[in-house]
């Protein structure tokens, strides 16, 4: 980390913020929603006083339009809220990525369905990772696990999102909204306007030709070209930007596979991996998409088993499994509600998974 | 002398709605009998020495397809 | 001597060459007309941002020359505060229909206009929805047959049409609201001084500005264009009456003309 960094306790919400401003946000639109509250307060409370714009949506719905705008006009924008919010917030995604704009988006994670509950959870995994409203498109989303990464992740989103020319979304949830741990504050820094030609805005008609920022394509070819162009996208992020970190055993019987929140408790699960009698070594996405594919395949070539924890009934699984091919069996812990596995879950889980497999439990 | 007012109408953009034939105060458009590319019938100038390029035409004309001289 | 006689209506700069597909007689076209002719007299084509939505006008980005946003269906005015929050000097207007505004889009508007945001609404109100065939607007005057209230449409079954004017006339944020009707020769003359008053009032940083404009769909109205026009005059202003209802400019004193760029 940069000596230049400030260091702070604060909650990931704050973080998060902080990461936004840092990574050049200066235009926030959002509505207030449980459990990122402290989002759009602190960006109310800053942006005014660093030549930024806050402003309180009518609703979700407007606030993605809002951010739409901004982003045609050539804005590093962003807007933040939790799992019912985000349900909103799918047409706006959606013309935005028909429209090719950057944006960033943060999704604090709840319970559900439905009105659900404001606890922890990992159950918008598909709405994150499986597109964004109708269509083809698909949000980048990376997956912190602390509140440092949040702050991290947030700022560096807006680049990814530039680079893509797509909406770019933290995935996290209400613990690490909630939770304050110390971080080491990227400083706040003037930058220059994001390189978009595209853009809308004041200009001489003399200097370039109108910009028209748009989603509708009548001719076929020319909306293929568009899903063409942003599967080249998502090929060129898989090949850039695809991150993932790996702890434990060099020599493992199961691999452990989990993102955000849930990665913290397999990390406590791996550390007793000798009281358990298994060898385990944990991956954890920090970009699930683009999914890191090829690092779980080559595990599973090695392990006797993969066992995901998540926050919800079975989603991330999915991609674990499209990622293992057969090669191993795969196995799921998953709690919902709020509800999350205690690490002797864990560890009593492994063993479970272990001995199916055939491991030889100490 | 006042130069002749002069109303041309661009026969392809023309769609026969008939808003200019209404309103001209002159009475002075007609609709053709040949059909443009659309099949439209256009509006063309009939008694072009009555018209006084008063606008209206094109005033009431929703394709902009009509020009005004005068 | 003959004087060489001149073009008094010079085809307005802020509208593209792209013939307008619009049905016959429809006065969307005529809407266009005005709206370019006033960006140009006020001389800010660079800076003016169209923001198009859905229904007939969808390709309206198509024919205005200026820089243009196609919006979702009735959040025109949220993708309008968005690029006017980033680009203040910019001339944004959303031009919107009776179901793109007042339908699904009526969360966008009231609140646009409750907070006062600086750009202008163009409103075409033909109580119909035109591109999807002829449903059952939100302005739909009672009794009025349409493709969705094929007997006519009944205050049990549907309630009664909404004033759009007149209930964002409740509110403290506009700066300008008022309905003309694009019918007759003096209606559309007096229509363009509305929709310059409401680019001026932009202009002045006055707020919030709104003009809505009856118009005509003859095609789902099962009229010509002509009789299309007349109905607005004998039927539709009878319940949608044409008035200044907000003229900021007017009341700071402020004569036409001023705010030009």
């Amino acid at each position: 980390m940069s000596e230049e960094r400030r260091r702070a306790f604060i909650s990931g919400n704050e973080a998060t913020a902080e990461g936004g401003i840092a990574g050049g946000c200066r235009h926030f639109f959002g509505y207030p929603i449980t459990p990122q509250n402290k989002i759009p307060e602190y960006m109310s409370e800053h942006l005014p006083l660093i030549g930024g714009v806050y402003l309180q949506a009518e609703s979700e719905v407007a606030a993605i339009n809002m951010v739409y705008g901004a982003s045609a006009a050539g804005a590093r924008v962003m807007t933040t809220s939790s799992s019912p919010g985000i349900a909103l917030m799918q047409e706006g995604l959606s013309y935005m990525l028909g429209a090719e704009l950057p944006a960033v988006l943060v999704n604090m994670v709840r319970g559900g369905p439905g009105l659900g509950n404001i606890a922890v959870a990992q159950s918008d995994y598909w709405l994150a990772t499986r597109g964004a409203g109708h269509g083809d498109g698909r949000c980048i989303t990376l997956t912190p696990y602390s509140v440092q990464e949040l702050h991290d992740f947030t700022a560096r989103a807006f680049e990814i999102a530039d680079r893509y020319q797509n909406i770019t979304m933290v995935l996290a949830d209400a613990i690490l909204a909630s939770m304050m741990e110390p971080c080491e504050l990227i400083p706040r820094r003037e930058m220059d306007p994001p390189d978009r030609p595209y853009a809308v805005g004041p200009h001489d008609s003399a200097e370039r030709e109108r910009n028209i920022v748009n989603s509708l394509w009548v001719d076929f070819d020319v909306m293929e070209a568009v899903n063409l162009r942003n599967e080249e996208r998502y090929a060129r992020a898989a090949a850039e930007i695809t991150d993932w970190d790996e702890f434990g055993s060099d020599d493992p019987q199961i691999l452990l596979c989990a993102y955000g929140i849930s990665a913290r408790i397999c990390e406590s699960a791996v550390m007793r991996a000798e009281e358990a009698g298994v060898r385990m070594r944990l991956l954890r996405p920090k970009t699930v998409f683009p999914f890191p594919t090829q690092p779980i395949r080559e595990w599973a070539e090695r392990v006797d088993a993969v066992l995901v924890v998540e926050l919800s009934m079975g989603q991330f699984v999915e991609d674990v499994r499209l990622a293992v091919e057969g090669r191993c069996p795969v196995d799921l812990l998953g709690r919902a509600g709020g509800n999350m596995p205690s690490v002797t879950d864990v560890v009593n889980r492994v063993r479970e998974v272990a001995t199916k497999a055939g491991v030889s439990v100490g | 002398m006042i130069a002749m007012p002069k109303v041309i109408i661009d026969a392809e953009r023309c769609k026969s709605c008939l808003l200019c034939v209404e309103f001209c105060p002159r009475g002075v458009l007609e609709v053709s009998e040949e059909t443009n590319e659309r099949g439209f019938h256009p509006v063309v100038m009939g008694d072009e020495e009555r018209c006084t390029g008063c606008g209206i035409c094109a005033l009431m004309c929703p394709s902009v397809c009509i020009e005004v001289h005068r | 001597m003959t004087e060489a006689a001149t073009l008094i209506n010079p085809y307005p700069e802020a509208l593209t060459d792209v013939e307008m597909r619009y049905c016959p007689g429809c006065t969307h076209g005529t809407a266009h007309r005005l709206v370019a002719e006033v960006i140009d007299e006020l001389g800010v084509k660079d800076r003016t941002i169209a923001v198009a939505t859905v229904g007939c006008s969808v390709y309206a980005y198509e024919y205005f020359n200026t820089d243009a946003v196609q919006a979702a269906h009735g959040r025109g005015p949220a993708v309008a505060t968005g690029i006017k929050r980033v680009h203040p000097d910019s001339v944004v207007f959303t031009y919107q229909g009776d179901g793109d505004l007042a339908s699904i889009g009526m969360g966008e508007v009231v609140h646009a206009a409750a907070r006062g945001e600086n750009f202008t609404i163009i409103f075409i109100n033909n109580a119909v929805f035109g591109m999807t065939q002829g449903q059952m607007a939100p302005t739909t005057l009672v009794g009025q047959k349409t493709t969705t209230s094929p007997r006519g449409r009944t205050t049990a079954e549907a309630g009664w049409p909404i004033r759009v004017c007149e209930l964002l006339n409740t509110l403290e944020g506009p700066g300008f609201i008022a309905r003309e009707a694009l019918t007759t020769p003096p209606r559309i003359r007096s229509a363009k001084k509305s929709i310059r008053r409401a680019f001026e009032t932009q202009l002045a940083g006055e707020g919030f500005a709104l003009v809505e404009l009856l118009s005509t769909c003859s095609a789902w109205w099962g009229m010509t264009p002509v009789e299309a026009v007349y109905h607005i005059e004998d039927v539709m202003i009878e319940h949608y009456p044409l008035q200044t209802f907000r003229d900021r400019l007017a009341e700071a004193g402020r004569s036409e003309g001023d705010g030009n760029a």
